[in-house]
């Protein structure tokens, strides 16, 4: 009886999974708005739903998408973006040079939209006939295309936003491969074909469902039942058992954020009264005394790469003259003698989550070693954040989901009044640095300008960068098409199940 | 019976006030600024500034608890600053799938808790007496997501038979939606089951050692007769004020359970809202589950009257 009951149940299953594609996310994405979201887990949906002007390869390129070509003006201060003709969004409006105006100028003027920084630099945007755009700016800034990759280059139907004002991430309408069918807060989200699309021959899937599964055993364990075609996010503690299933294939790539240690060295004055902020030998010989490759065995199970800067030492904006220290227990040793505290106690801030509280862990036993005698705090991440907010830490183990520009993993976090200037690191030689990075559009003159920030930053030690984790995806065998981006998203154009 | 009922129901309005002062407070002393936690990664201080003036976080405490209240009043719960739906929907959208879930894991704790204490006191010092306190001791010392886990491997990973997780509404495919409720429903039972029981018991075992009990063997009554419709009902008002009580937790949301089976329901909306420090759906929820809740206790007490006849006289 048993059988007849479940016989039919799996045949559903899989006839659905013919034309629907399953993917599990590692959190509930929030508001479905380009202008307004602020969750990496949400730009993985926005990744069926809204087209953007640019998007990146699988090498950091940046590529067009709704855009076909770019010119910078002669003093680097405009930005002419040819337009993709014959583009509609889901509900049939044009998606052309007034529509991006209008939604360059939400991004930046919307109230409680988080974009304003990104685009703070751009004064005005001219619609110059229906297929071009111009984009003002105040002074050159060398990241905008890469920020045009994120969330700001999504394009969103005026009309509907117009109709839904600040609603509209209820229901959003854009001109991605998908339209929006339903969401069901902490259960799913529902899209489908959008039959007009631009690029309607890449997309091999009537319907896409994401559902949010958050323990990342029960969503390897719905992968392996079937229930999903694709888990993102899979914990590195899985992999080698789901690596001789053939069945399933695992993807990865190396993430473009990074995961560090954050010190308070001039945030409040909770950085005065502690050695590590105070001097920065200390922080010095708590780098020296941490083996990176060790901890990413340990912590990350071999899955992440060792690193000491904001971006990987594999990008191209590496800064070469800072290489990876390596571990040194008796300079480590020798530097707190001639600090004067051979035995430093500090209080390491860190979130609940498993990879910071094993990343804590190890960073306590290793620094021991060293003389260190590390407090673990473990905190829940929004009092975290608050509590490095006001400065009210020692140092904090925090990572960085990354952007595509160097910049976006540096600007906020080490420039003077960066909004997540943690640290609290403020130094007129590294601000002109990245300011010089940011304005020039010369490739070679901003590594260079990466370069010589890296060697300083390596000096004060405001952050310890410690590695680049893999984004690791796995799927059903099936499933082909699938392209491996740093930036973490999971790209439909293409995917397939065979 | 009047009398008593409109006194409790009296009663209820102070209550739900004095609930109501709680949540607002006790939500206050949870650390962290909400505007930092939904200004997202790049913390823009004008989308700050703009978080903390749409939800009044720069008034005093009585001035936002008194904007809450008023709207509370006029049946507006707020609106989720994270997915931009209004409180009342989102806890419409929860509601029958948390009463699914938490009706399905009462009937299975019930039928199994009462039955096993009822035979557990009956056959006191047996081998079915022994065999049902090992059970109640399973049932309580295993946690929900442990088990939860290993049953999602079992009987969705190795044999294929149930889904791993998720949900499917009855009206969609109700096959689809008992597939996917009985394994989070089963665990939830297991563990109520298992106080269920140890309650039935010992109020059975002090029933059946009463007088009028005993007069009614002495009558030649069949046993069957005696258990069930002599001892088993006056021992059932612990069972009922527990049953009622475990119920009204099972509807404030089963966090562990629905976090594993990833079942929407009030206790994985309750968890995200407040990590994220989304105010007004704690507080909605939280009203809303208190006002069941204390329902649900009132329902408990009118319940006395139907089963014993003794408490009508009084």
């Amino acid at each position: 009886m048993k059988r007849v009951f479940f016989i039919p149940f799996a045949f559903v299953v899989s006839m659905a999974s013919a034309q629907t594609l399953r993917i599990g996310l590692a959190e509930d994405p929030d508001i479905l708005d380009p202008s307004m979201a602020r969750t990496f887990v949400g730009r993985i949906v926005f990744a069926g739903l809204c087209d953007k002007l640019f998007d990146l390869d699988e090498k950091l390129n940046i590529v067009p998408q709704l855009a076909t070509s770019y010119q910078w003006s002669p003093d680097n201060k405009s930005l002419t973006i040819k337009l993709r003709g014959g583009v509609t969004f889901h509900d049939g409006e044009k998606m052309d040079a007034q529509a991006v105006k209008y939604n360059l100028e939400r991004h930046k003027n919307m109230k409680g939209s988080n974009r304003r920084g990104e685009l703070a630099v751009v004064s005005s945007v001219d619609a110059v006939d229906a297929s071009t755009v111009r984009i003002n700016l105040a002074a050159p800034f060398a990241p905008l295309l890469a920020v045009l990759t994120d969330r700001s280059g999504m394009m969103v139907s005026p009309k509907a936003a117009e109709a839904a004002s600040d609603k509209f991430g209820a229901k959003p309408v854009c001109s991605g491969p998908f339209r929006f069918v339903e969401r069901i807060a902490q259960d799913r989200i529902v899209l489908e074909r959008f039959p007009n699309y631009w690029d309607k021959g890449q997309i091999h899937f009537e319907r896409i469902v994401y559902q949010p599964i958050v323990d990342a055993t029960v969503r390897l364990a719905n992968l392996r039942s079937g229930q999903l075609d694709f888990i993102e996010r899979m914990a590195p503690s899985d992999v080698p058992q789901l690596r001789n299933d053939g069945r399933f294939k695992i993807a990865k790539i190396v993430e473009i954020g990074y995961q560090g240690i954050t010190i308070n060295v001039g945030k409040s004055d909770v950085a005065q009264k502690n050695p590590l902020g105070k001097d920065p030998r200390v922080r010095e010989a708590l780098e020296l005394s941490l083996d990176r490759d060790a901890i990413v065995k340990v912590a990350m199970e071999g899955e992440a790469q060792p690193g000491n800067q904001w971006v990987a030492p594999s990008n191209r904006f590496y800064g070469k003259g800072a290489p990876i220290p390596r571990r040194n227990v008796e300079r480590a040793k020798q530097l707190l003698k001639e600090a004067g505290v051979p035995n430093p106690s500090f209080t390491l801030m860190t979130p609940t989550t498993s990879d910071a509280q094993r990343i804590a862990q190890i960073v306590q036993a290793m620094a021991k070693e060293a003389g260190f005698d590390v407090k673990i705090q473990s905190t829940e991440f929004a009092t975290s954040l608050n509590l490095a907010d006001k400065g009210q830490f020692e140092a904090y183990v925090l990572a960085w989901s990354g952007r595509a520009d160097p910049d976006g993993n540096l600007h906020t976090m080490l420039a003077c009044k960066g909004p997540t200037n943690y640290a609290g690191y403020c130094k007129e030689d590294v601000e002109a640095l990245i300011n010089e990075s940011r304005t020039s559009l010369d490739a070679a003159r901003r590594a260079a300008a990466y370069d010589k920030i890296a060697q300083a930053v390596q000096k004060d030690r405001p952050i310890i960068y410690l590695y680049h984790r893999n984004w690791l995806w796995a799927h059903n065998a099936k499933l082909t098409g699938l392209r491996t981006v740093p930036d973490g998203m999971v790209r439909v154009q293409g995917l397939r199940m065979n | 019976m009047l009398k008593f009922l409109l006194r409790r129901l009296a009663t209820i309005v102070p209550t739900l006030f004095f609930v109501s002062i709680l949540i607002f407070g006790l939500q206050q002393l949870l650390p962290g600024d909400p505007a930092i936690a939904l200004a997202g990664e790049e913390r823009d201080p004008e989308t700050i500034r703009y978080l903390r003036e749409k939800f009044h976080l720069d008034e005093p405490l009585p001035v936002r608890y008194w904007y809450w209240l008023s709207g509370v009043l006029h049946g507006d719960l707020g609106e989720s600053v994270r997915i931009q739906k209004p409180v009342s929907e989102l806890i419409l959208e929860k509601l029958p799938v948390t009463i699914q879930l938490a009706t399905m894991a009462m009937i299975i704790a019930l039928a199994i808790g009462i039955t096993a204490g009822v035979i557990s006191a009956v056959k006191k010092d047996t081998w079915w007496d022994y065999g049902a306190n090992v059970f109640a001791l399973w049932g309580l010392s295993t946690p929900n997501f442990w088990l939860g886990i290993l049953f999602i491997l079992l009987f969705a990973v190795q044999l294929g038979w149930l889904p791993a997780s998720g949900y499917v509404s009855p009206f969609e495919d109700l096959k689809a939606n008992l597939s996917a409720m009985i394994m989070p429903a089963f665990v939830l039972g297991n563990a109520i089951a298992a106080v269920l029981m140890r309650h039935t018991r010992s109020a059975m075992l002090q029933v059946l050692s009463s007088d009028y009990v005993r007069t009614a063997r002495a009558k030649g009554l069949d046993e069957r007769v005696v258990v069930l419709k002599h001892a088993l009902r006056n021992a059932l008002i612990p069972i009922i004020t527990l049953g009622a009580l475990e119920f009204g937790t099972l509807l404030s949301g089963a966090v562990l359970t629905e976090q594993v089976f990833t079942i929407p329901g009030f206790g994985k909306l309750i968890v995200d809202a407040v990590f994220n420090r989304d105010y007004l759906v704690v507080q909605g929820v939280v009203l809303f589950t208190a006002t069941v809740y204390i329902t649900l206790n009132l329902l408990a007490d009118l319940a006395y009257f139907v089963v014993n006849p003794r408490m009508r006289v009084q």
